[in-house]
């Protein structure tokens, strides 16, 4: 089964044509903001401050996750990264499955979900600046072979990680969608 | 009190992404994230200062920008993601040049940022 199989048991019953522009094939490139989602346009255009508030709720509560994991796997300034490179991994991962629920699994799901959880709590929770600074610092002290392989493993990790996210949880809720009598009953219509 | 300094510094930075991205995003009709490109690369260049500026700056000060701040405003998840949808749509260039591009100007910008702060600091 492919990661889209969700979508098309979904979409499979209606003529195509009908689907939102939202809901394309490959659906949004942007989880945080996508102007080629209607409904992300929407938020565009009234800046509504509980989004805001959400998205620093969100964003407090994944920072101080990624505060702890770093005090609790501490490494010196030329050591590997392990506590950064968990970090994004495991936040790839999860912001692989979010989006495949929000985008796939559900109709329409609540409108701060996405910026509490994704843009929020993962936004927080993982960081880049981090990691662009433990590859300066890691050059600055001719660690040039771990720094190929920080990169490496973050990159790659990085994006094996947001595939399985998606996929395992596209799978997982598709046969959970299947098994549930409301929903099973809505995709038989 | 570290901890306070993480909430404050994550509570600015977070909305600040979310709020940068969008406005950037309203400027440019491309597939390619710019939003994203653009609080990645300059919560770099904020680390990079801060960190470059070391014990010249306080531990509460720096716990706020860096790790509060800077770790919110920046984001690896949505990066990820974007780089994976950009594959996913066929758009391959668009995607290699996500990842060269905000590799190249996120260190290198953090890079400069240590420069400056230490050279200021």
């Amino acid at each position: 089964m492919t990661p889209n199989a969700p979508n098309g048991d979904h979409s499979g019953n209606e003529p195509a044509g009908n689907e939102p522009a939202g809901n394309e094939p490959g659906g949004i490139v942007d989880p945080d903001v996508d102007l080629h989602d209607p409904a992300q346009l929407v938020e565009t255009a009234a800046r509504e401050w509980d989004l805001v508030a959400a998205t620093s709720v969100g964003g407090v509560l994944g920072s101080v996750a990624r505060y702890g994991l770093a005090v609790g796997v501490p490494h010196g300034t030329s050591a590997f990264p392990w506590s950064t490179l968990i970090i994004n991994v495991s936040g790839c991962l999860l912001i692989g499955a979010l989006m495949m629920v929000l985008s796939e699994l559900t109709e329409s799901p609540h409108r701060l979900i996405r910026p509490f959880a994704g843009v929020g709590i993962l936004g927080g929770y993982t960081t880049y600046s981090t990691f662009a600074l433990d590859v300066r610092q890691l050059l600055a002290a001719d660690r040039v072979a771990t720094v190929a392989i920080y990169l490496t493993a973050t990159v790659i990790g990085g994006a094996v990680a947001v595939w399985v996210g998606w996929a395992l949880t596209g799978r997982l809720g598709s046969s959970w969608l299947a098994g549930g009598d409301a929903v099973a009953a809505e995709v038989a219509r | 009190m570290t901890v306070l300094m993480v909430v404050l510094g994550a509570a600015v930075g977070a909305p600040a992404r979310y709020l940068t991205d969008r406005a950037v995003q309203a400027r440019h009709a491309s597939l390619f994230p710019w939003g994203t490109f653009t609080v990645n690369v300059v919560a770099s260049l904020i680390l990079g200062v801060v960190a470059g500026a070391g014990d010249h700056v306080d531990h509460l000060v720096a716990t706020l920008l860096a790790t509060g701040f800077c770790g919110a405003l920046s984001t690896y998840s949505t990066f990820s993601f974007e780089t994976m949808r950009l594959a996913r749509r066929g758009a391959a260039r668009l995607a290699v040049a996500n990842v060269v591009g905000t590799l190249v100007a996120g260190i290198g910008l953090a890079a400069v940022g240590w420069w400056l702060g230490h050279a200021l600091a």
